[in-house]
């Protein structure tokens, strides 16, 4: 028997596995988008455009606009946070660095549901910050800070910033040293070296970071409903009212196919970056 | 003097972050051992609601439900995973499709895999339960695997196999006896990895549970308690949970390191 015979024997179960468990149900995704919806729910089986045309009306599309909307602001501010502290990271003694990057990603292993719960521990009307803003002598009343869409971002930004801290110290690492100083030696400034040197090759981590926070957020229905509480919508939220409560499959599908169409895109975008920039570095090798 | 206040507000850049990364989780698991139970006032350490935890049946049979859906689909995805990866290895030459289905599992957002296996369950008129759970979590759970033992894969001296089978063992004696021994750390790491994330699998499981309590898993049971409110008892039902999920990763992560550099 030849060697390819024997690697697909060994491959064809898990292979056949995917193909039925995640490429059919995917795609079975794709077509129930285009499907009419049954009068009392089911699904009727004549083809329609019109669960796409709806996730375009306004009502819906906000929502869209919404999700992106916070999805880019916790990606955003988990990447100011974790390029610092990626960066904080790298600028310790070399031996320190892989126990400090160890304790970043702790937190990252242990369960999505009990982080974002922590948060409504300290966040809630009876919780921490308040009794700590009592403490020092506020008097006055607090404003709700859970069940606000500051709580979500929080709770994005915290879920996921581990994530950020590693995709950003990968290529702070393996930064030279010799070529800053360079700059530093050509006269400039610790902050012009960083703006036009150490950035910019760097770039390609914070563009992983960002775009995986954002797709991870932007389908996120957990840390809305938890942190949330209701007070409005994500686009995983409608999702999952479409599937679980509404009954409204092929919407639900015209939904989720458009937020992949958005995640994939965003993923190639990043993987581009990626790319060039080990183009870059192979250029300069070769100069 | 410049290095001096760079090196400072590099400290104090980390002592910010881990502040924010570790405070919630600690006051947390504190507050799972305060007597009264209440985040307002400490009256006392007590091992009480960890008590309360043992006597609640919802909780422990969805811990059981759990335990039976982490088994068994670390069990199946170890053996597809590893099979997969010692076929994708031995090949070599896989297109770019391949690869992107084998990848696939790890980016997929959990919500577009649930809905999407909701969908396939119903339309084929499936029960749903654990085993529906068990076959889902297989899915991520094979690609894990799969990736942690190719990992090793990369660094494996392929001579050996040849060496083997020059001395007339048959493929099934190669793969057992000579490929196994080198693997085990990377399997183990790549087990206990996939046991680890389908503990804490929650979207997935819950959308293809089925109705009904009788496959409510641990995850599931937890945010049915938070969305009630924050109690005594969820404070220590998640401490227990972010416990054995850092001990088991840290372990994988272990082995891993060590087979690597082995």
């Amino acid at each position: 028997m030849s060697t390819d015979r024997r690697a697909l024997i060994l491959m064809s179960p898990a292979i056949l596995w995917l193909l039925a468990l995640m490429v059919v149900p995917c795609v079975l995704i794709l077509v129930l988008a285009f499907f009419q919806r049954g009068i009392y729910g089911g699904i009727e089986y004549t083809w329609t455009l019109e669960n796409l045309a709806l996730v375009f009306d306004p009502l819906y599309f906000k929502i869209f606009l919404k999700s992106a909307g916070i999805a880019g602001l916790s990606a955003g501010i988990a990447c100011v946070l974790g390029y610092a502290a990626a960066y904080a990271i790298a600028a310790m003694p070399r031996r320190n660095q892989p126990l400090l990057l160890f304790f970043a990603v702790l937190p990252f292993w242990s369960n999505y549901l009990v982080r974002t719960y922590a948060w409504i521990v300290l966040l809630n009307r009876e919780g921490l910050i308040v009794n700590l803003a009592r403490w020092i002598g506020y008097q006055g009343e607090l404003p709700s800070m859970l069940y606000t869409e500051q709580a979500v971002v929080i709770g994005l930004v915290y879920n996921y910033l581990p994530f950020v801290i590693l995709s950003c110290y990968a290529p702070l690492s393996r930064l030279n040293p010799e070529i800053t100083e360079v700059s530093r030696d050509l006269g400039a400034s610790a902050w012009t070296t960083f703006r036009r040197v150490t950035l910019p090759m760097t770039v390609p981590g914070i563009a992983t970071g960002f775009v995986f926070v954002f797709v991870l957020s932007i389908g996120n229905f957990v840390t809305p409903a938890l942190l949330g509480g209701g007070q409005f919508q994500m686009i995983g939220n409608l999702v999952y009212a479409q599937f679980l409560t509404a009954n409204d499959w092929p919407f639900g599908a015209a939904l989720s196919m458009v937020l992949i169409a958005v995640m994939l895109g965003l993923l190639m975008a990043q993987a581009t970056v990626a790319e060039r920039a080990a183009g870059m570095k192979k250029d300069q090798g070769n100069g | 003097m410049a290095e001096r206040n760079t090196f400072r507000l590099m400290l104090l850049i980390l002592g910010v972050v881990f502040a924010f990364l570790y405070i919630p989780i600690s006051v947390l698991v504190g507050l799972s051992f305060n007597e009264g139970g209440l985040p307002t006032a400490w009256t006392g350490f007590s091992f009480k609601w960890y008590g309360a935890l043992l006597e609640n049946d919802d909780i422990l049979g969805a811990a059981a439900n759990t335990v039976v859906v982490a088994i068994c689909s670390t069990i199946l995805s170890t053996f597809l995973g590893t099979f997969l990866a010692v076929g994708v290895e031995i090949r070599r030459r896989n297109g770019k499709w391949l690869e992107t289905v084998i990848f696939a599992p790890m980016i997929i957002p959990d919500i577009v895999l649930a809905i999407a296996l909701l969908s396939f369950f119903s339309l084929l008129g499936a029960k749903m339960g654990l085993h529906t759970i068990i076959v889902s979590h297989v899915v991520f759970n094979l690609a894990f695997v799969c990736a942690v033992v190719r990992a090793r894969l990369k660094s494996f001296d392929w001579s050996i196999v040849e060496a083997s089978a020059d001395l007339g063992a048959s493929t099934i004696t190669t793969l057992y006896r000579v490929m196994v021994p080198v693997l085990t750390p990377a399997i183990v790491a790549g087990a206990l990895l996939a046991f680890t994330l389908s503990v804490d699998e929650f979207i997935i499981a819950f959308f293809t549970a089925g109705a009904g309590r009788s496959s409510i898993t641990l995850p599931m049971q937890i945010y049915a308690m938070i969305r009630f409110g924050v109690t005594p008892e969820i404070n220590a039902l998640a401490s227990i949970v972010m416990t054995v999920s850092v001990i088991c990763l840290a372990l994988s992560q272990r082995l891993n390191k060590g087979g690597l550099s082995g």
